[in-house]
Parts: C-alpha cells; sequence; structure tokens
C-alpha cells in the first residue's frame, strides 16, 4: 500500500467528474420540458407572454447544455483511462448502451437543437414548437440509456460471464434491469424539480425587483403548480426507488439507515454519527419502529442490518447515511415551500409575500445539493462493488495507473473544471441580470447549431453593469 | 452472421470516423493553432468566424469514436486509454479551453486575451496529444493478454514527440489552407504568406517519419519491403498531394491548397494503416481479437446505420449554410 492509493483517487476522481457533470443535464432536462410547455401555451394562445418567456429561458438553456456537452466530453473518455479492466469486462453490455446514449443526444443536438435556438424566424410555427418537444424528449431518452447503463451495474441482470467477460443474454433483460423504472422516475421528477425551482427562484428574483412583472408573475405561477405535483409525487416516488434497493440491495439500505444490527421493529435515525470500526452509531436519536414500517410496511418487520456481511462488503456508512437525510431533508423542505406557495395562492397573495420570494431565491441551489446527495447515497451505497455483488472496484481499475498520475490527473480535472465552472456561472448571472426585458428585440444572424451562440449578452463589456441593474 | 461479416463493417465505421475527426477538426485546431503567429485581432477574428459555425459538430466524432470504440473494439479504448493517460487528460483539457474560448471571446473585450490564449493553447495542445497518439501507434503497445503493462511515459518518447510535432504542423496547413478557402483581403494575404512555410516543414516532417518509421518498427520495415509493389502509390500521391498545394497557393488558387492539404491527409492515413494492418494495437493484438462480441456490434450496428446518415447529412449541410466567405468582423456575435 503506497501512499497514494491510485483506487481511491480513481473513486475520487470519478466522483468529481460525473458529479460535476450530473448538475447540468439534470437541469436541461427538467427546463427543456418547460420551454416546450412555454412554446406549447404559445403555439395555442399567441400571447406574447409565452414567447417572450421562452426565449429568455432559451437562452439559459443554451448555455447549461453547452457545458455539459463539454463537460461530457470528458465522461466518454473516463471509463477507459481509470477503470480499463472494468471497461473491457463490460463493453458487451456498456458499449453500446453509451453509444446510444451518445448518438441520441447528437441526433438530437444536430437535428432538433439548432431549431429550437435560431429557428424561431426561419421554420414554421409548428416545426418550431415540434423541434422544442423532440429536445424535450431527446434529453429523457439520452438520461434513459445512462440510466439503464447505472442500473444495471446496481442490479445487473440479463448477462453471463465468459472468461471473465460479460456477454448479453438478453438485451431486454439487461436494459430493463429492476432497478431502470424507479431510478428513471426518480431522476426524472429530480430533473423537474430541478428546473422548477431555478425558474420559480429567478422569477422571484425578478419579482422582488419589479422588472417584467407580467411575464415573470405567468412563470412562478405555472411553476408553482409543476411544484405543488411534482414534490409529493417526488416523495413517492422515492419510496418506491428505496424498497426496490431493499429488495436487491440491502445493504446499501442498512447503510442509509445506519442499522448495524438485523432487528424486527428498526428505528429511523433521524441524527447518528456511525462508526464503521465499532459497528455502531454514537449519539442516535431515532423514532421508534419507522424504519420498518416504512421498509416493510409492517410496523415490526425485519430489517438486515451491515453486520450481514463482512465488514469488506460494506459501503462508507456515515457518508451515505448522512448524505440520505440531506437528501430527504430537502425532499421534504421543497414539498413545505410548494404548499406555502398553495397557500399564499388560496389567499391571493402568491406575488405579495416578499417572504415567500425570498425564500424561492435561496431555494435556487438546493435541487442541485439534492441530486448530489442523491448520486451519492446510490453511488457510495454501491461499494464496494462496481457491478453489484459481481465486479469490485478493485478488479476493475486500471492496473497500470499508478497513485501520482490518478493524483495529477484529478488536480488537473478540479483546475480546469474551476475555469469553466466560473466562467459559466458567470455568464449564466450574467443573463439573469441583463433580464428577459430586452428579449425578442435581438436580430438574430444565421448560425449553426453552437448552443452558446444563442445568448447574445456581452460576457464582461461594461465595467460598471453591476450598478446599472440595481 | 456467415454471411456478413460485421467486423469488417465496424472496421470500416470506426476507421472513417477516426478519419472524419481527423480531417474536420484537423482544420479547426488548425486554425488555432495560428493564432500566436498572428498579425492582428482582425485576422484572429476571421480565423475563428471561419470555423465558428462548425467546430462542435467537428467535435462529435471525436466523442462518438471514443464510445464507439469501447462498444465495437473494447480493447483498443482499455489500452489505448491507460497507455496514453497522461495525454489524454491534456487533449481533453485543451479541447475543454478552447470550445469555451469559442464561447466568450467574441462576447468579451477585457478578457479577450485570455480567451486568445486559451484557444491557442488548447488547441495546440490537443493537436500534439493526438500526435502523440498516432506516434504510440507506430511504436506499438507493451500488453499482457487484454491489459496495458508498459510504464505511464511510454508514450513520451524521441519519435513521438516527432510524430506530436508533425501534426501539429499538419493541422496548422489544414487550418491555414481552410482559412484561405474562406476568407478575403488582409487576412487571405497573410495566410497566403505563412502556408508555404508550414508546406516546407511539413515536407521535412513527413520525410522523418517516413526514414524514422521503419527503424522503430523491425515489422513496418519488412511489410514496406514486402508490399512496396502495392504501397508505392500512397508516397506519390502525398508528394503530389503537397506539390499541388504548394502550385496552389503560388498561384493564388483558392480552392486548390485545401483540398490537396485534405488528399494529403488521406494518403498518410492509408499509409499508416497499411503499415500496421491487421494490428490494432501493435504489435500484438489485430482488429479481430480486439473485437466485441458480435451481439453486441449487431446491435449497435441497427442504431449506427439509422442515425450516422443523418449525422452525416446534417455536417454536409451545416458546411452547405456557412459556404463561401466569412463576411469581415460581421455575421458572428
Amino acid at each position: 500500500m503506497e501512499a497514494l492509493d491510485p483506487l481511491l483517487l480513481s473513486r475520487m476522481q470519478f466522483a468529481f467528474v460525473v458529479s460535476f457533470h450530473a448538475l447540468f443535464p439534470v437541469f436541461t432536462i427538467g427546463l427543456a420540458a418547460y420551454i416546450a410547455v412555454l412554446e406549447a401555451l404559445w403555439y395555442r394562445t399567441d400571447s406574447p407572454v409565452y414567447r417572450r418567456l421562452s426565449e429568455f429561458w432559451i437562452k439559459i438553456f443554451a448555455v447549461v447544455f453547452g457545458m455539459g456537452v463539454v463537460s461530457g466530453v470528458v465522461m466518454s473518455f473516463q471509463f477507459g483511462t481509470n477503470w480499463s479492466e472494468f471497461s473491457f469486462a463490460t463493453a458487451n453490455f456498456l458499449g453500446p448502451i453509451l453509444s446510444y446514449e451518445v448518438l441520441t443526444a447528437f441526433f438530437l443536438e444536430a437535428v432538433f437543437l439548432g431549431i429550437l435556438l435560431f429557428g424561431r424566424d426561419r421554420v414554421p410555427r409548428g416545426t418550431h414548437l415540434f423541434a422544442a418537444c423532440m429536445v424535450a424528449i431527446g434529453t429523457f431518452i439520452s438520461s434513459f440509456w445512462i440510466l439503464s447503463a447505472n442500473s444495471w451495474m446496481q442490479t445487473p441482470q440479463g448477462f453471463e460471464f465468459r472468461d471473465g467477460i460479460v456477454h448479453v443474454t438478453s438485451w431486454a433483460e439487461a436494459i430493463f434491469n429492476p432497478s431502470l423504472w424507479p431510478r428513471f422516475g426518480h431522476v426524472a421528477l429530480a430533473s423537474l424539480l430541478t428546473g422548477g425551482f431555478v425558474v420559480a427562484g429567478v422569477s422571484a428574483y425578478f419579482l422582488l425587483r419589479n422588472r417584467a412583472v407580467e411575464m415573470n408573475r405567468k412563470a412562478l405561477s405555472m411553476t408553482l403548480w409543476l411544484l405543488l405535483l411534482v414534490a409529493p409525487a417526488q416523495i413517492f416516488m422515492g419510496d418506491i426507488h428505496g424498497l426496490n434497493s431493499f429488495e436487491h440491495q440491502p445493504t446499501k439500505v442498512a447503510a442509509m439507515e445506519g442499522a448495524w444490527e438485523t432487528r424486527e421493529g428498526a428505528p429511523l435515525y433521524l441524527f447518528a454519527i456511525p462508526d464503521s470500526t465499532a459497528e455502531t452509531n454514537h449519539l442516535a436519536v431515532g423514532i421508534p419502529n419507522l424504519a420498518s414500517l416504512i421498509l416493510t410496511h409492517q410496523w415490526d418487520g425485519e430489517v438486515p442490518g451491515l453486520k450481514e456481511v463482512s465488514a469488506e462488503e460494506r459501503p462508507p456508512v456515515g457518508i451515505v447515511f448522512w448524505s440520505f437525510r440531506i437528501m430527504v431533508g430537502i425532499g421534504v423542505l421543497m414539498l413545505l415551500v410548494a404548499l406555502w406557495g398553495a397557500w399564499l395562492r388560496m389567499r391571493g397573495r402568491l406575488f405579495e409575500s416578499r417572504a415567500f420570494l425570498n425564500t424561492l431565491q435561496l431555494m435556487i441551489p438546493l435541487p442541485f445539493v439534492a441530486v448530489l446527495t442523491g448520486w451519492f447515497v446510490t453511488e457510495i451505497g454501491r461499494q464496494p462493488w462496481l457491478i453489484y455483488g459481481q465486479m469490485t472496484l478493485a478488479e476493475g481499475v486500471t492496473p497500470s495507473l499508478t497513485g501520482w498520475m490518478a493524483l495529477a490527473t484529478l488536480i488537473g480535472y478540479v483546475l480546469v473544471y474551476a475555469v469553466i465552472f466560473t466562467a459559466g456561472l458567470y455568464y449564466v448571472t450574467r443573463i439573469v441580470r441583463t433580464g428577459p426585458e430586452g428579449v425578442g428585440s435581438v436580430e438574430e444572424p444565421a448560425h449553426a447549431k453552437r448552443p452558446f451562440s444563442a445568448a447574445d449578452v456581452p460576457f464582461d463589456d461594461d465595467p460598471d453593469f453591476s450598478t446599472s441593474s440595481r | 452472421m456467415d454471411l456478413i461479416d460485421i467486423t469488417i463493417i465496424w472496421m470500416g465505421i470506426i476507421g472513417l470516423g477516426v478519419f472524419m475527426y481527423i480531417l474536420l477538426d484537423g482544420f479547426d485546431l488548425g486554425v488555432g493553432i495560428l493564432y500566436p503567429f498572428t498579425p492582428s485581432e482582425q485576422v484572429r477574428d476571421d480565423l475563428m468566424n471561419t470555423v465558428a459555425p462548425v467546430w462542435d459538430g467537428n467535435e462529435t466524432w471525436l466523442i462518438l469514436g471514443g464510445a464507439g470504440l469501447l462498444a465495437a473494439f473494447p480493447a483498443v479504448y482499455a489500452i489505448y486509454l491507460p497507455a496514453l493517460y497522461l495525454g489524454v487528460f491534456l487533449m481533453l483539457a485543451g479541447l475543454i479551453f478552447r470550445g469555451v474560448a469559442f464561447e466568450f471571446r467574441f462576447k468579451s473585450s477585457r478578457t479577450r486575451w485570455f480567451w486568445n490564449a486559451a484557444f491557442a493553447g488548447g488547441s495546440i495542445v490537443a493537436a500534439a496529444a493526438q500526435g502523440f497518439v498516432v506516434g504510440t501507434y507506430i511504436q506499438g503497445f507493451e500488453v499482457e493478454g487484454f491489459t496495458y503493462v508498459g510504464g505511464p511515459f511510454d508514450w513520451f518518447t524521441p519519435f513521438t514527440v516527432f510524430t506530436a510535432v508533425s501534426l501539429v504542423i499538419g493541422y496548422a496547413l489544414l487550418g491555414a489552407a481552410w482559412g484561405v478557402l474562406k476568407t478575403e483581403g488582409a487576412t487571405q494575404q497573410w495566410l497566403y504568406r505563412v502556408t508555404p512555410w508550414l508546406i516546407v516543414l511539413l515536407a521535412i516532417c513527413l520525410l522523418g517519419i517516413s526514414i524514422w518509421t521503419p527503424l522503430t518498427s523491425e515489422r513496418i520495415l519488412e511489410r514496406w519491403q514486402e508490399a512496396w509493389t502495392v504501397l508505392w502509390p500512397l508516397p506519390l500521391l502525398g508528394l503530389l498531394a503537397l506539390t499541388a498545394c504548394w502550385y496552389g497557393i503560388r498561384r493564388r488558387l483558392e480552392m486548390l491548397p485545401f483540398v490537396a492539404g485534405l488528399g494529403l491527409f488521406v494518403t498518410v492515413y492509408l499509409g499508416l494503416i497499411a503499415s500496421q494492418w491487421p494490428y490494432m494495437v501493435p504489435p500484438e493484438i489485430t482488429f479481430r481479437d480486439a473485437a466485441s462480441a458480435p451481439e453486441a456490434q449487431l446491435f449497435l450496428l441497427l442504431g449506427i446505420l439509422f442515425l450516422l446518415p443523418i449525422i452525416v447529412g446534417y455536417t454536409v449541410w451545416t458546411y452547405w449554410i456557412f459556404r463561401g466567405k466569412v463576411g469581415a468582423g460581421g455575421g458572428y456575435h
């Protein structure tokens, strides 16, 4: 064991690049759906407010989508550079699946994104609406493929090993493996929540400053209806997904619940400090029997504990336990905010309550945190397995990889992404601050499909810009 | 699947994909490589405008190639990437920086110097990294079974440094010839002046590689000695292409230098493959050994056959839409 462990560093690197990348699609999937709805309403009602909203959000969509593509390039090489044994062993399944993901994404980008971003005044309105719908559907299909690959690693099926190589025996069983649909539903709703809370938060930002009031009221009102539906649906979906994991990956669920011993009537811990060496929790505060009730739907149902498997086969408990609680906490908070909005709406004070609008502004980063912690739960909870029950991380890592190489590239990616992310985030905030007022007045030159060029806000021209937007 | 050899079909698809990438991204990396030598901001604007509408479509082929290799020839994917570990990182970092520079350079004024540097640096680093891949492919890989067992810097030898420099110059030539085709006025005049230097440098590099390659690999030397009766047209065509490029520049023709540049890349590419055929991971693994299971190749082929023509068609259409000269300073913000 050298000082720098290539396996640990590779895990950190993958976690970093995939987490960073995931932020963009999870937002663009939700936003694409919202844009498609706006376009449909514009098509149906001819009310310019929908068109202007759509044009404003398309600008933001363009930049975030572009950053998603840029960070996605790295992902298609990560498997080979750091997990070559895993790539080689699973290529017969993961190769085609990941290729379909890429093909879907590019097919979509090539054909429909260009029309959506630049074709508004060049193609018939019906065609433009169709393109918006195709982009929305395409992002979902793209995520379907990637989640199929991920679900297969969690609940592998429809394959056999021959000479250490995965051979697919049934494509249908492998693609539609047991955890695919719960996971897909959970992620799809997460995308809608993310898109919804960002739109609501940005609309609240404008309303607090009395800017473009009519259209932002419209956006806020629409979005809060969506959140009122999706926030409870997501809690329900999370439960389904949790039960699915409980059935197929009991050790992961045991880590989520901080359950060391197998017991009947297991408590739901609200707070605990899991200790992997002592195999116990410190300072545990729990609600008796609740974990059993949730997982088995019986007051004293049996919940298997971490001690069912040897210490080597357990995930790091603390991080899974706490990531899960943060995710659930944010989910509950989202539900409360959605209910608050409904209550204000009933009393006709939806746009007057400054406290509510301020809260919505502050909510903007939370769905992203929830998405990341959710991924931590499912991915770290899979440890030490790469393919659950079939192949460990240590078996999948690139043998020729040394610790310092993995460290050098980890630092490198962190630096590269820091620059890109800062520039991108800064630019998105500039688009927002520039605001929706000027939307639709710009004459677009004939562009190809380059996403960013749909945004025409300058990057830095005006040093005293920040004062003019107050 | 006795009737149709699916692995051969995939060999064709991957071969085409890699080649499409080299051609398309070649000239647009080349434009970035020329950046440090440009005389004015106007030239830099014009050059970037020539590739701005098409660059990310060009890079599509790289990602498609990566995923396609994993699906169809996993051994290549699982050996090349670990072997060229640090080079791959540099390439990706370079591509990211130049990609973002495309977007922000036109929108910035005070920070424009930074995006210029990011565009130039990213392009040069990415092109050099690809040159290291080519050099390593000629050199061969140290493998046991299907696992890379060489060192972290096996890809960094005098020979591969030479191929890296050569590819950077080669891309620069493509970029310059593309620029000649797409620009007018001062920018085009400047390109007419620098291109001959690039042709001379590239000729020297190609000569160097032709002498050095058989010295690096016993097997390639034997191949050349055995098959020279079949292979002799390739270097001749390469020489013809270089001459045509030179002639086109001298006579101030616009189309010929670029077409000749593409022709040169075709001959070099075919020459490389012919030298190593049937090995995909020299010196041990042939394309048959490297292939994935037939059912995996078939499963993806169905989607590829449907989508690839659309992506190719779209690519052609984009170039058609943006045919002609870039307007000075206009058409892009």
